[in-house]
């Protein structure tokens, strides 16, 4: 069978499989709707949360992401898991104790504030927003370099399928095809993964396999790498930092804060059945998780390996890589070299014109290399790789069968779409709980908020459709924002609203306001003004990476920062919150006893 | 609240307060701060540093997840909060 059938069969099955548990779990009340019940258990929420979290992103990007960084890449595998720790202590028992179907919901009530309320959805909906914007254009990105057919057809088919589920199941239909998503995707991680840590290091577990020797010699695998990449002019794999250290604490403490306050992840925990039970979720969420997130290196590293010796085939003889005869002659490159190029993912460009390819780091600081090269006559890197090719072209470099290369591009779909569906619905609930019933209409009754549930859930879709069509150009650089924003103004906001029974609403609205200007000053002073290309103003503050030497990405715990002393100060010069909110934080802080408060009301 | 509810929100608090420590000692310190210097040390083909950052600390908060849930639960029961 050809590759392309096998893809479409196998994905065709996969996008049965989610319309049939839509069908099956069709939402009757805005309790289904929101919060799928309340009686999920915890290791389907788990698994559901876990599906939820890993996005295109995740799947398909972050492997190669490290293998570009080495040991710098840690940033992702620390931060995108550590922040579950936070979530399991610090917020997912207390919230759930609350009872109550949204963030800014409970932000409205805790801080008995309309304000602080609409403030809370702001930042829900820039941080939802942004996010969803990377998702659809990975639908779309998925479903054309998987299934031949264009990006827009893609996105339109990834619409069509969400819609199925999420408008008519809500948070129910979105759970249980979720858990389905999860057992998709993190089967087509692992398989391949376990092909190649086997084939490379005679060990079937990536885990281990990344600790091993190369199979038939005695040398560990991450020394073979550390020495080929410095052969090549690279850093080395297992120390390079990303920028400097003081960057990479506070990079890899942004995404874990971020990772605690993003809305689409919280709103999961509210729907199961008890506080112990949010605890125990947060924890399977955790190992579900981490399956992907402690294999990612192990194919970072190992395809890493692979790719330079498809390319360089001298270093397995050890001969030098100045030996001309040391590097892959062009016409000689295997077919998914030439398959890949089409896509734009991989370019080749033969600089000094001698028929083979030179693939190395033509910015080495090291001048001796550098001369070396010059000598050996090459005229710059001719290869250009970009990162998501490790996970996409993995199985062909390894030379593996065509179902698992059609198991990947289920996989990649399966986290694509279920990222997707969660994030609409925290962008959907927001506005039709939050801001429709909760602020503009109080008296709508239950059957009609589902109505406008629906009716928001629509909108959103076709808004997401609208900017996965037409992704403004920073879509690169919006998951750094969505991060930001959730670190520095929801995170905060939450956990004083539990932490701190005097914290009243101005304190908590100054924070979560001066967090959000703060971030966004930073991200907008390196990225342009909402994103507008040739507005960047770090000039006027003395260049790139103005704070300390910080990057964008990594400025998000300096905005959580800012937003507990902003708001520390402010409600210290403000009135004390009434008695009876600091009894509902007080009744929020044990676990024994019925929610607080009832969602629907 | 209650006197007794008093000290089972100050035994939780401390619970947190040691949890978060180790959390922040094995994913920045060891896993980022001392990372190289750990990087002498060797696990299998794993330089010690470089395990923690990419391995160990993932593990190490899967840890931290379940001993809290267990530490939690028996603070719970000792001052009559747990749930029914």
């Amino acid at each position: 069978m050809s590759l392309q059938l096998t893809t479409y069969i196998t994905v065709g099955l996969t996008f049965l499989l989610y319309i049939g548990i839509a069908i099956w779990t069709r939402a009757r009340s805005t309790k289904d709707y929101y919060v799928a019940g309340g009686n999920v258990g915890p290791i389907a929420n788990g698994m559901a949360t876990a599906a939820d979290w890993m996005s295109a992103a995740s799947f398909i990007s972050m492997a190669g992401m490290v293998a570009n960084m080495g040991f710098g890449g840690s940033v992702f595998l620390m931060g995108w898991t550590g922040g579950y720790v936070l979530l399991a202590m610090l917020l997912a028992p207390y919230l759930r104790k609350f009872g109550k179907f949204t963030v800014p919901q409970f932000i409205r009530d805790r801080f008995y504030s309309k304000t602080t309320a609409a403030v809370a959805i702001l930042c829900l909906l820039i941080a939802s927003i942004t996010y969803i914007i990377g998702q659809m254009t990975g639908v779309g990105v998925a479903f054309s370099r998987f299934l031949g057919v264009s990006s827009e057809t893609g996105i339109y088919i990834g619409m069509a399928i969400v819609f199925t589920y999420a408008v008519f199941g809500g948070m129910k239909g979105i759970t249980y095809t979720q858990v389905a998503q999860f057992c998709v995707l993190i089967t087509a991680f692992i398989i391949p993964a376990v092909f190649i840590s086997f084939q490379l290091t005679g060990n079937p577990i990536p885990q281990l396999g990344l600790g091993s020797r190369l199979a038939g010699t005695d040398i560990a695998l991450l020394d073979r790498l550390n020495q080929v990449v410095t052969d090549l002019g690279f850093r080395e794999y297992t120390t390079a930092y990303a920028g400097s250290m003081m960057n990479m604490v506070l990079f890899t403490l942004s995404l874990m804060i971020g990772t605690a306050g993003l809305p689409h992840v919280i709103m999961r925990f509210f729907t199961v059945s008890s506080v112990k039970a949010a605890r125990i979720s947060a924890g399977w969420t955790l190992i579900f998780i981490a399956m992907l997130y402690t294999t990612a290196p192990a194919v970072g590293a190992m395809a890493k390996y692979n790719l330079h010796r498809t390319v360089t085939p001298g270093i397995e003889n050890h001969s030098s890589v100045f030996d001309s005869d040391s590097h892959l002659i062009a016409a000689q490159r295997p077919d998914w070299m030439k398959r890949w190029e089409k896509t734009g993912l991989l370019k080749w460009e033969d600089k000094n014109q001698d028929g083979r390819i030179q693939y190395y780091n033509d910015t080495s600081t090291d001048q001796v290399f550098l001369d070396n090269a010059e000598n050996a006559g090459w005229k710059g890197n001719e290869l250009t790789v970009h990162a998501d090719i490790i996970v996409l072209a993995n199985p062909e470099i390894a030379l593996l069968p065509n179902w698992i290369i059609a198991l990947v591009a289920a996989g990649g779909l399966a986290a694509a779409l279920s990222t997707a569906a969660g994030l609409l619905i925290a962008i959907s609930s927001s506005i039709s709980h939050d801001l429709v019933k909760g602020i503009l209409f109080p008296k709508m009754k239950d059957k009609g908020e589902l109505i406008v549930g629906r009716i928001a859930m629509t909108v959103s879709i076709l808004i997401a459709g609208w900017l996965g069509l037409n992704p403004p150009g920073f879509a690169a650089g919006t998951v750094a924002l969505a991060f930001g924003i959730a670190a520095s103004s929801l995170f905060p906001a939450l956990m004083m609203g539990i932490f701190s029974k005097k914290m009243n609403m101005q304190g908590a609205t100054a924070g979560m306001l001066s967090g959000l200007s703060f971030t966004l000053f930073y991200v907008f002073a390196h990225k342009g003004i909402f994103f507008v290309q040739g507005t960047t103003f770090v000039h006027l503050f003395g260049g790139e990476n103005f704070f300390f030497g910080l990057a964008p990405e990594a400025i998000g715990a300096v905005g959580a920062g800012a937003n507990f002393l902003i708001a520390f100060i402010v409600n210290r010069f403000t009135k004390e919150p009434p008695e009876y909110i600091q009894a509902l934080v007080e009744g929020v802080r044990l676990p024994r006893g019925a929610s607080i408060v009832e969602g629907a009301h | 609240m209650k006197r007794d509810d008093q000290a089972y929100w100050k035994a939780t608090k401390r619970l947190l307060c040691i949890i978060l420590a180790i959390w922040i000692l094995v994913s920045i310190g060891l896993s980022i701060v001392f990372a190289h210097s750990l990087n002498v040390i060797k696990l299998g083909g794993y330089p010690l540093g470089f395990w923690f950052a990419q391995q160990g600390s993932i593990y190490t908060f899967i840890a931290l997840i379940f001993i809290y849930i267990y530490a939690i639960g028996k603070i719970d029961r000792r001052y009559d909060v747990h749930e029914e």
